[in-house]
């Protein structure tokens, strides 16, 4: 059986994936900050799924543990899956700078630093496969995204280079731009219901994907042709735009 | 952010601000806010019991915790459904030792309401066969409760309607079983009197429940079918179903699309439901082995069946009169027919003893019945209320969206010391429901 490595796994979006892995008799590496919340998570995995699950302690901005991190999983997981965000309200992260640089470093240099380990790790073994969730607001910068947006558009260039880079060595790089999802992230907005998705759709369309070696993958579809769409906005009609 | 909700009656909907948790210190943040709230599971009680201004919904709280498959224990966050934990205990020779018509009711729901099924004459309800469970308080102080510990918080709890606080890890036992299938009986009786016949003759099945069409009069009056189970064994299964005896059922569900609009739910289409359920069964007797989800969860098949009875929703009504009240029933059916309300659903079924505080299993009669609101409809309800009173029954809080105050008191004669407590854990009525204010259960500030 392989294993699958599960970085943020306290977030509905995690759990929502560790549960789909775990129902296709992965074996599950649970991941996050508090490692106490952890606990729940893998009983339910273990009893429902009759498969392994362990529970580990991550800290995205411990860039420094990461190494050692890494090296105590055993087994290797042969998938690892980045899904770590942190997302402030964008005004007070403009007067912040604390916010501004928890978002940054969170979402984009956190990620950086856990995948080159496990980029290299693959790639040594010739064998291996990446998720990192980005987002759509990462396509295009919006002043109502200013911070988030940004670190997510950093990401999601880290993950093309990544992918780029590894391909040779047999290691399959996926990335995943969610657009709008019911989360407790978002609980209180009120989302257009058509473009929403809820975490279960995110780790069915994530697994097949993941199946098919897909590349890069909007949830849901039509993401892509909003995003194509806003991207194509000229700067001069764009910058004017309330978005 | 407010948005409409209602229970599975649509009756009544309110706005409400839904709030979630995933982990243990997020409800902790949730009941510290000052706003009163309640507990909600899947909504699945009929009315308003799970329904306030602001509601903590249990459903994200869904973690099985533990599971001794030798011995049959089973732990678990209250936020899972029936039909997540069967999923988990019937492959490995266990079942629900209670469970209601419906598998998607979370295990807290089922606690809160003390949930009967069909087997209540020999198992009783769901809080006999809880080990213990935990409990945040309105102080968000975490207890856990037990038939010895903390014995009188957990009396009010099964059955309190959520108002003792919100219950958060369940620990209970599970019934052993050799197949997934029933060996089911089916036996028709031609009238009230020939049922009730029935029920005592059969009352060592485990399961029993009759459908009952009430608008039947005359010498038919009453006419209904019997459906008994029991757990198939091994020895009784044929070799196909032996090969794989603890299958689950392979699932086909049907949405119920829309709402439907009032008229289509007269007299006729009730008249035509009963006739063509009676006549599916035109044998005296039948006898067969079905999988466990079409024996007990026959309207689950259907998904979002409320929405038959259309914009308007409905009522349940459903009542337990004591076994020497027969007389009542007959006198309730009798209104019921007369006034040509027609109820889609009518199921009886007999009760054993039970003493609690605050549960509505006694032993007795209990009949529940389906009534889309219509105009007039909520005075013939009071109407009935009295007859029910007169004859020492009382009504399902779960089911219950209208009840005035003084039915709940004639009915339950231990409400006083239900209240006293209520006051203790909950001074100021922090946790409440619509319900809760209607019935006086909270003071309405
Ligand atoms: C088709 C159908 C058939 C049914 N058949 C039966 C039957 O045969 N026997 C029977 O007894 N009932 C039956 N019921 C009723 C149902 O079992 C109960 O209403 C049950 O309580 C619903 O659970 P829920 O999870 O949906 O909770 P909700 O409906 O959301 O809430 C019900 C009550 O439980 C409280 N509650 C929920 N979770 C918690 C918690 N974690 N802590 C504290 N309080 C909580 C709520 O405040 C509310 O008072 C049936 C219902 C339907 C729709």
């Amino acid at each position: 059986m392989e294993t699958v490595l599960i970085l943020g796994a306290t977030s509905d979006i995690g759990i929502a994936i560790a549960k789909k892995f775990a129902a296709q008799k992965y074996n599950i590496q649970l991941a996050a900050r508090k490692a106490e919340q952890l606990v729940a998570i893998k009983s339910d995995i273990e009893i429902r799924y009759n498969v392994e699950c362990t529970a580990h302690e991550f800290d995205a901005i411990h860039y420094h543990t990461h190494t050692s991190f890494f090296e105590n999983l055993n087994p290797k997981p042969d998938i690892t899956i980045s899904i770590f965000g942190a997302m402030y309200e964008e005004d007070n992260a403009f007067d912040e700078w604390d916010l501004t640089q928890m978002m940054i470093n969170v979402n984009y240099t956190g990620v950086v630093s856990i995948l080159n380990i496990a980029a290299k790790f693959y790639t040594g073994r010739k064998k291996g496969t990446i998720i990192g969730i980005s987002s759509v607001a990462g396509d295009r910068g919006r002043a109502s995204k200013l911070i988030y947006g940004s670190s997510k558009a950093a990401l999601s260039a880290y993950l093309d280079g990544l992918r780029n880079k590894c391909f040779k060595d047999n290691v399959h790089v996926m990335t995943v731009k969610p657009g709008f999802v019911y989360t407790r992230m978002t609980e209180n907005l009120p989302l257009p219901k058509a473009l929403t998705s809820t975490p279960d759709e995110v780790a069915d369309i994530i697994y097949s994907a993941f199946k098919s070696k897909k590349n890069t993958i909007y949830i849901k579809w039509f993401w892509r042709y909003i995003m194509l769409i806003i991207k194509n906005i000229p700067e001069f009609q764009f910058k004017k735009m309330k978005l | 952010m407010k948005t409409k909700i209602a229970n599975w009656g649509n009756y009544p909907v309110i706005e409400s601000k839904e709030e979630r948790f995933v982990f243990a210190d997020q409800l902790d943040t949730l009941i510290k806010d000052q706003q009163p709230f309640i507990a909600r599971g899947n909504g699945r009680c009929y009315g308003d019991a799970s329904l306030s201004a602001r509601t903590i919904s249990t459903l994200k709280f869904d973690k099985v915790l533990s599971f001794n498959a030798d011995a049959g224990f089973f732990e678990c966050q209250s936020g899972i459904t029936l039909d997540q934990i069967l999923a988990v205990i019937v492959p490995k020779g266990w079942f629900l030792p209670v469970t209601p018509g419906t598998k998607f009711i979370t295990i807290g729901g089922a606690l809160a309401s003390d949930v009967h099924g069909k087997n209540h004459h020999v198992d009783g309800s769901i809080s006999n066969h809880v080990i213990e469970f935990d409990m945040v308080l309105a102080s968000d102080e975490v207890v856990t409760c037990s038939p010895v510990n903390n014995s009188e918080l957990f009396e009010a709890t099964c059955g309190g309607m959520g108002l003792t606080g919100v219950i958060t890890r369940v620990k209970f036992r599970l019934k052993k079983i050799e197949t997934s299938l029933i060996r089911q009986k089916q036996v028709k009786a031609a009238n009230l009197q020939e049922l009730i016949e029935l029920f005592d003759t059969y009352k060592d099945y485990t399961y029993s429940v009759a459908w009952i069409d009430c608008l039947k009069k005359g010498a038919h009056f009453g006419r209904s079918i019997l459906i008994l189970g029991e757990h198939a064994t091994i020895a009784e299964v044929n070799e196909n179903q032996r090969s794989n005896p603890l299958a689950l059922p392979v699932n086909k569900q049907i949405v119920f699309p829309i709402n439907m609009p009032g008229w289509v739910l007269n007299k006729f289409t009730v008249k035509a439901f009963n006739f063509l359920y009676y006549a599916k069964n035109l044998k005296k007797e039948i006898n067969n082995i079905v999988s466990y989800e079409p024996f007990f969860y026959p309207l689950d098949k259907v998904l979002h069946w409320n929405r038959l009875y259309g914009k308007k929703g409905f009522v349940q009504y459903q009542f337990v009169l004591p076994l020497n009240a027969r007389q009542g029933l007959v006198e309730i059916m009798n209104r019921i027919s007369d006034e040509g309300l027609g109820s889609f659903l009518a199921v009886l079924k007999v009760f054993g003893k039970q003493e609690s505080m605050i549960s509505f299993p006694k032993e007795g009669y209990t009949l529940a019945l389906d009534f889309p609101i219509r105009k007039g409809l909520l005075d013939f309800l009071d109407e009935l209320d009295e007859l029910v009173l007169k004859y020492n029954g009382r009504l399902y809080m779960s089911k219950d969206a209208r009840m005035k105050p003084q039915m709940l008191t004639g009915g339950y004669p231990e409400l006083e010391k239900f209240k006293s407590i209520i006051k203790r854990y909950n001074p100021d009525g922090k946790i409440r429901s619509v319900q809760s204010d209607r019935l006086l259960l909270t003071e309405i500030k």
